[in-house]
């Protein structure tokens, strides 16, 4: 059994104190990232903006905004609601176009040193595999791997999302895997309103999915009270932000059981260092912070810090030591899809007779 | 850029609160127009998207460095949460952000119409208009006496200064387009300028359009991030193209030329806009 290291906190950075030592390299099947934080699709527009905040070039990725193979409008105002901890969007996937994505945006991103994961969606299954092969036609080396968002109506079959069925889902998937160049990795992008999301994340491997990125928002409405109508423009929205990162933990944690070799890009309200971590423990290769960056520009570098302090504090020198953690912490055997999970301290070999708490005093140790 | 700020002071003014905040850097690169996003609560604040909101004035160089001034209106728990800040309170900032007013090369008659307090980034734009030699002349609307904003500084700065309430409680009773046409005929007016609720700037640019004067109007959309990445601040504009599209109005805007916003649309996306939906089959 795997013993959890010990919590040794790590004093605050300052000119004199480096920044600790972790390796923090990581890969999302065979694409190389010089650390594990990305942006989130449509939380970072396709990198301008953010530009101006830090250099592209020291996200370990930047993921773009998803896009379709004409120009899109998006929908009506109003296309945004806060709620706890959180926000509904309804933007509808507005944008250029993939041929003006492919021209103006993905040079311009391979200028500033970024590592682009290119999202794309569709409204069929011949738009999957028309924008993948528009976008192979990118300059080389400008797409370090490619997004399919999959949770888009099908307009062919009745307005059905892709992404909550496993044949739809591996439909989608294998167009935009045919038409995208072999050397480059494709990552699914599944939606947590399913029931049981390890069958769509299958059916998306077995389709040719090189990875997986959890989670897309999970859906939701607000009503307005006082005019007695649905808040957006387009009546139900994405939910994101603090409020599902539990949902997100517990998808990564549920598909990372079950096929622990496909790479996981982690994404659901990741806000501090601590929430990037927890992604990681369950399974996550790479983290995206996506709506944290509507409350703080700066967060995906801010997250970056923290999570290499945390790490160091854990006593982790690589990064990837970390990814999954939290299964092999319960040991060989458990039920780890839903395992009755004992309360955390106590995962620390209870002794055999069942005596003692378990609890680590090392791993609680304030006073270092 | 985004600095963490702190509140210097909280007024009272009427119905609104003005926020002077310590934000480093950010009135150093102020022009009118620019607005600031500001964050609400702490780290672990569960509202967790930004606030916007026009600069009013700024200082670059003051007893504790660059300052920027904000007028709140305290409708909502995050407005309420910036109204009760008190000095030395932290608040992050991230500014000046938008496209500002662009100001006439040659000395021209200028009249600025504000409602409510979105008449908060006039000030500094009269100010600036003046030091280029343009005749300034203000007219401020709003629904009482109470929800007006700046009418004395207004009346050191311009060469006209016109009221109008809905209630009639101060000024002329109506609204600010009742008076603007006389307004403009007595100033000879070479431009429009004009910041508050959408009805008011549709109504300001319709009067100007009217009298073939040029509109650049601050708009007031929900924004969540401010900075461009959300898309969820966009109204419908008239490229010069031709062609309209669903823009940003925390990047392209707020200040738009009053013509090229599609008023009548605001809220929708129209028909022939660049990547509108194909409408569904059927009648």
């Amino acid at each position: 059994m795997t013993t959890p290291p010990a919590v040794r906190p790590v004093l605050p950075q300052s000119a004199d104190v480096p920044e600790p030592e972790v390796d923090m390299r990581t890969s999302l099947a065979w694409a190389a990232l010089p650390n594990p934080l990305a942006t989130a699709s449509g939380c970072a527009a396709n990198g301008r903006e953010l530009s101006r905040f830090f250099p592209l070039s020291r996200l370990g990725a930047m993921v773009t905004k998803s896009v379709m193979l004409a120009p899109r409008s998006g929908r009506p105002t109003p296309r945004m609601a806060e709620t706890p901890s959180g926000m509904l969007n309804s933007i509808g996937l507005q944008g250029p176009g993939v041929d003006a994505f492919v021209q103006q945006d993905l040079p311009w991103l391979k200028a500033q040193g970024a590592r682009t994961i290119a999202s794309i969606a569709a409204g069929s299954i011949d738009e999957y595999a028309e924008v993948a092969a528009r976008l192979a036609l990118a300059p080389p080396g400008t797409v370090t791997a490619v997004e399919v968002n999959i949770s888009c109506p099908n307009v062919e079959d009745r307005g059905l999302v892709f992404a909550c069925d496993p044949d739809a889902a591996a439909a989608a998937v294998a167009a935009a895997r045919s038409a995208t160049d072999p050397s480059i990795p494709v990552l699914a992008k599944l939606s947590p309103d399913v029931t049981d999301i390890v069958s769509i994340a299958r059916a998306c491997v077995g389709a040719g999915a090189d990875g997986l990125t959890m989670i897309n928002t999970v859906l939701g409405m607000v009503i307005d009270t006082t005019t007695l109508r649905p808040v957006l423009g387009g009546v139900t929205g994405g939910l994101s932000g603090p409020a599902i990162r539990p949902v997100a933990v517990r998808c990564i944690w549920q598909v990372h059981a079950a096929l622990p070799e496909v790479p996981i890009l982690g994404v659901g309200g990741v806000r501090t260092g601590l929430d990037a971590l927890q992604l990681i423990l369950a399974g996550a290769s790479a983290v995206s912070v996506g709506t944290t960056v509507f409350n703080d520009p700066g967060a995906p570098l801010r997250v970056l810090g923290e999570l290499r302090t945390a790490l160091a504090e854990r006593g982790f020198e690589r990064m990837r030591d970390a990814v999954g953690y939290a299964h092999s912490a319960l040991g060989a055997g458990a039920d780890r899809i839903a395992p009755p999970v004992p309360p955390g301290p106590s995962l620390r070999a209870p002794s055999a007779d069942g005596a003692g708490s378990g609890y680590d005093e090392t791993a609680y140790d304030e006073g270092r | 850029m985004q600095v963490r700020g702190e509140a210097l002071s909280v007024r009272r003014v009427g119905a609104y609160y003005a926020l002077t905040l310590l934000a480093p850097g950010v009135a150093e690169r102020f022009r009118p127009g620019h607005f600031v996003a500001l964050a609400i609560g702490d780290e672990s604040s569960s509202m967790l998207l930004r606030r916007s909101f026009s600069i009013y004035r700024c200082q670059e160089r003051g007893v504790y460095g660059g300052t920027v001034e904000i007028v709140v209106s305290a409708h909502g728990p995050g407005t309420e949460w910036l109204a009760s800040r008190r000095p030395h309170d932290p608040v992050d900032v991230v500014g000046p952000l938008g496209t500002p007013f662009a100001l006439p090369r040659e000395p021209a008659s200028c009249t600025l119409v504000g409602g409510g307090y979105g008449s908060a980034p006039l000030f500094t734009l009269a100010e600036r208009l003046r030091a280029r030699g343009c005749r300034v002349d203000i007219v401020l609307g709003a629904a009482t006496e109470e929800r007006l904003f700046g009418v004395l500084e207004a009346k050191r700065m311009a060469d006209s200064v016109t009221v109008t309430t809905d209630d009639g409680s101060l000024g002329t009773r109506g609204r600010v387009t009742d008076v603007l046409p006389r307004v403009m005929e007595r100033a000879g007016t070479d431009a429009v300028y004009a910041c508050g609720p959408m009805a008011m700037l549709r109504a300001v640019s319709d009067v100007a359009a009217g009298s073939g004067v040029p509109a650049q109007v601050a708009v007031e959309e929900a924004m969540a991030c401010g900075i461009g990445v959300c898309m969820t601040c966009v109204l419908p504009v008239v490229g010069e193209d031709g062609v309209t599209r669903m823009v940003r109005s925390c990047t392209e805007g707020p200040v738009f030329r009053g013509d090229t916003v599609r008023w009548a649309d605001v809220g929708t996306v129209p028909a022939d806009c660049l990547g509108a939906p194909v409408a569904a089959g059927g009648h």
